[in-house]
């Protein structure tokens, strides 16, 4: 059994994120209390998530353990549930918010009014406490709760910075959040009513039931589309993707990281989760879903790309370049085994580290520009801030799949879980040509930095990164070569994770 | 050693073609500057009467007929959309299992504990407020915070910016530095004219408003007793507020609720639910004994925690329709 304090964390990480962000309205303005408060939360936050993981691995037997909500147990109450795989998603989400944060902190009071800032902190602690929450849950109506604050949050985070462009990307991100939260609750509502539960395992049992006497087949089906097509909405997979690069290309370069690199991951995550704890996989493979989603996975990893090669906007460029991601996620999850998921995990949480870097580094860029977003103004910006020339340059190979950068071992745990599949040709083909469009556009952006610029006016001197910028990237590299260079380990926590979620 | 190169290539290039020898004192033009990558430069057109090409016919008419092309294949597309959708939906309500049948199964262990226990291990009469506020208290909590979140988001993006604008320019004045700064809205117009001597609405507004407010207090407080609670009370306490703006003027409401109370009520109301709440989630997980009575049931001091939780759901909700309200048609609170 698991110490009593590390049996607390899910509860007390949730807590404290959602009273950091209640008190923030409170505290004074000056000397940055807001942001300093809100950076140190979700560094307790994660060092606890780091604990809990060390618990969870040491405790023997039991991996997972269920947390009842209150004075009632589980199908009465609200529960929640932590294992491996939460507790390592938990710790990423949290670092690569923190660096998100530290990284783009100076960019952030260059695009943000003085008296939005305090806002803006508030609405980080909840998008903080909703993502926990997603993670967390084993209850799936609190899931919603939680989808709900994250959608105003993260649509709030979009429209922070002033800017026509900003206005639009905002509602039109919010519109289409808010389709996919209905579709989510219509599904709910469906699921409901067929099972009468709304706590995850015991949903479970009942749609097992279900299929195994074949009855209410149809209203089943329509319910796991509609939640499906909800939670795919929210997390951009492609065809409904084209809200994302407006929203992520033009908010400021803090939301673009927490959007692209943590946002969409939340929603992925509970859709797993869905998959995996309230439907099972075969029921899902029953149902046909596994091939819908691994197809709709195939073209938004084409797509993505085929959509970034024609950007001139770096921003643009990368936020394209997350839509072709959340496609080898999903082609993960479309695998519909455990192997496929566990690799679909590892590549949300490599993704969660790389994205954000690669936003940073492309503020950072575009700072030492002047602050222009165009690729070509970007030509020989590598020499005047070269933190952010090697983040964009690490990345950009991290995503090509280069070997020893963090993107490879996900993709390369991707191909091992097709392996065993009838669907190997398929994948296999769509990842080489994915990492081929990939390369097609990231390289040329890396020769633009790494060219010297001829006619650059010398009369503008950007200023130089600052000491926090540089310990950031310093971090994010770590991280990205940790999870290149020693990811097996995390592999294996991963399928462990999985095989008792 | 470069230009040595050039030459000898250059003779040799001339004796290939049969060039002769070249003058001495030939000017060789200078390279044109390479393009810049990523930018399109716009073709030069040869001749002037050239005939459009097939293209330039295309977008001719895509420039003229497009719009129009467009809004009517979208409203079809989503008039279809809409119609599959619909019945979709239709076939799986008719799928689904009859409503109010007592073997559905909705009609489980949950429900049946819920109705036969609910009152004896909540201490609340109203079943429905021991629901959402005890045993499923995480949810609701999700559900205020949800409120608050919508409240700041609003109060941001409508309110702050436009109040502080003049304070702004000011500093911007001051010290002005190369940022980029953001194109402001246009400052905030009053868009209801509110009439000074309207006496009826005054005359009503006076008799009903403390009406109002006593009932939506009675529906806060006895939310534990009867049907009612945070959520309906909070809302009808919110109408009075608007009432009152309405009536009397948003200067009269700003008198007792402005800004600063509405952010302060709103976070201690959310944090005394978070606080108390939290404790007893953190009791009842790891099994501590809590010191909140349940108290018996029927009284007014009765259901543990809900009573507060009740008011403090309502102060939220009160605080966010009529904050909804008033920066939606005001610009400020």
């Amino acid at each position: 059994m698991i110490d009593s304090f590390a049996f607390n964390i899910p509860f007390i990480s949730i807590f404290m994120a959602m009273i950091a962000a209640i008190i923030t309205p409170l505290l004074p303005k000056r000397n940055r209390i807001p942001e300093k408060l809100s950076c140190w939360v979700i560094f307790i936050i994660g060092m606890l998530s780091a604990y809990l993981l060390y618990a969870l691995t040491n405790s023997g037997q039991s991996l997972s353990f269920n947390f009842k909500m209150g004075h009632f147990p589980a199908p009465y109450g609200n529960e929640l549930r932590a294992g491996p795989l939460e507790a390592v998603l938990s710790l990423f989400f949290s670092f690569s918010m923190l660096l998100s944060l530290t990284g783009n902190f100076s960019s952030t009071e260059e695009d943000i009014a003085p008296n939005r800032r305090q806002i803006f902190c508030v609405l980080i602690n909840l998008l903080m406490a909703s993502l926990l929450a997603l993670t967390y849950t084993n209850d799936i109506f609190t899931a919603y709760v939680f989808i709900e604050i994250n959608t105003i949050a993260a649509c709030s985070i979009v429209a922070v910075k002033e800017s026509p462009e900003t206005a639009r990307a905002a509602l039109r991100y919010l519109v289409m959040s808010l389709v996919g939260s209905g579709l989510v609750l219509i599904a709910i509502c469906l699921l409901y009513d067929l099972t009468g539960h709304l706590l995850m395992q015991n949903m479970h049992t009942a749609i097992q039931a279900l299929v195994a006497t074949k009855s209410y087949i149809m209203p089943l089906t329509v319910s796991l589309a509609l939640i499906t097509t909800g939670l795919a909405v929210k997390s951009a997979l492609y065809p409904f993707a084209f809200w994302l690069p407006d929203a992520h290309g033009s908010s400021t370069n803090t939301s673009s990281a927490i959007l692209s690199g943590l946002v969409l991951k939340g929603h992925i995550f509970l859709l797993i989760k869905i998959f995996y704890r309230v439907f099972g996989l075969d029921v899902i493979h029953i149902l046909r879903m596994d091939t819908v989603i691994f197809i709709l996975g195939l073209l938004a990893m084409i797509m993505g790309s085929v959509h970034a090669l024609r950007q001139t906007n770096v921003k643009r460029m990368i936020a394209w370049s997350s839509v072709a991601q959340v496609g080898y996620i999903f082609l993960g999850v479309g695998l519909n085994t455990p192997a496929g998921i566990a690799a679909a995990c590892l590549h949300i949480i490599v993704h969660a580290c790389v994205k954000p870097m690669l936003f940073t580094a492309a503020g950072g860029l575009s700072n030492a520009a002047g602050h222009k977003k165009g690729l070509h103004a970007l030509m020989g910006t590598f020499y005047s801030n070269v933190w952010a020339g090697l983040g964009l340059i690490t990345g950009a190979f991290s995503m090509m799949g280069i070997p020893a950068f963090a993107g490879f071992a996900s993709k390369l745990s991707l191909t091992m879980a097709s392996f065993d599949h009838p669907v190997i040709v398929w994948s296999l083909a769509a990842l080489a040509a994915s990492s081929v469009l990939n390369a097609l556009y990231y390289v040329p952006a890396v020769i633009v930095i790494l060219t010297h610029n001829k006619n650059m006016n010398n009369n503008f001197s950007a200023p130089p990164p600052t000491r926090l910028y540089k310990i950031s990237m310093t971090c994010f590299l770590a991280m990205n070569f940790y999870l290149g260079l020693f990811c097996m380990p995390l592999l294996r926590l991963i399928t462990r994770g999985v095989n008792v979620l | 050693m470069n230009e040595e190169i050039k030459a000898i290539w250059r003779s040799f290039y001339d004796w290939v073609v049969g060039n002769g020898p070249r003058p001495e004192n030939e000017v060789i033009p200078d390279e044109p500057p390479p393009d810049l990558p990523f930018t399109r430069k716009p073709k030069d057109k040869f001749s002037r009467f050239h005939e459009a090409t097939l293209k330039e016919r295309y977008n001719q008419w895509m420039e003229i007929h497009g719009l129009h092309m467009f809004s009517a294949l979208y409203s079809g597309i989503s008039v279809l959309t809409c119609i599959v959708i619909v019945s979709l939906l239709l076939a799986t309500v008719a799928e689904l299992p009859p409503f109010g049948d007592e073997r559905n199964p909705a009609n489980n262990e949950v429900i049946r504990r819920y109705v036969e226990r609910g009152g004896k291990e909540t201490g609340a009469q109203n079943i429905v407020a021991g629901l959402i506020l005890d045993y499923r208290a995480f949810d609701t909590f999700g559900e205020s915070a949800v409120l608050f979140t919508a409240a700041v988001s609003v109060l941001m993006l409508l309110g702050a910016s436009r109040r502080n604008n003049a304070d702004d320019e000011q500093a911007m004045k001051g010290n002005d530095s190369g940022k980029n700064f953001m194109q402001r809205g246009p400052p905030s117009v009053r868009l209801h004219t509110f009439r000074r001597d309207d006496a009826i609405l005054r005359g009503v507004a006076s008799l009903s408003m403390p009406v109002i407010m006593m009932m939506g207090c009675v529906v806060v407080i006895n939310g534990h007793l009867s049907p009612g609670g945070g959520f309906s009370g909070g809302a009808i306490l919110s109408t009075a507020l608007i009432l009152c703006a309405n009536a009397y003027g948003f200067e009269r409401v700003h008198s007792f609720f402005n800004e600063r109370t509405f952010i302060t009520t709103s976070s201690t109301a959310l944090m005394i639910y978070a606080l108390s709440k939290g404790y007893s989630f953190f009791t009842g997980a790891n099994d501590i004994h809590s010191v909140i009575p349940k108290g018996t049931i029927g009284n007014i001091l009765s259901g543990g925690l809900i009573l507060p939780l009740n008011i403090c759901v309502g102060l939220i909700v009160a605080g966010t329709l009529y904050g909804f309200y008033a920066l939606f048609s005001e610009g400020e609170i």
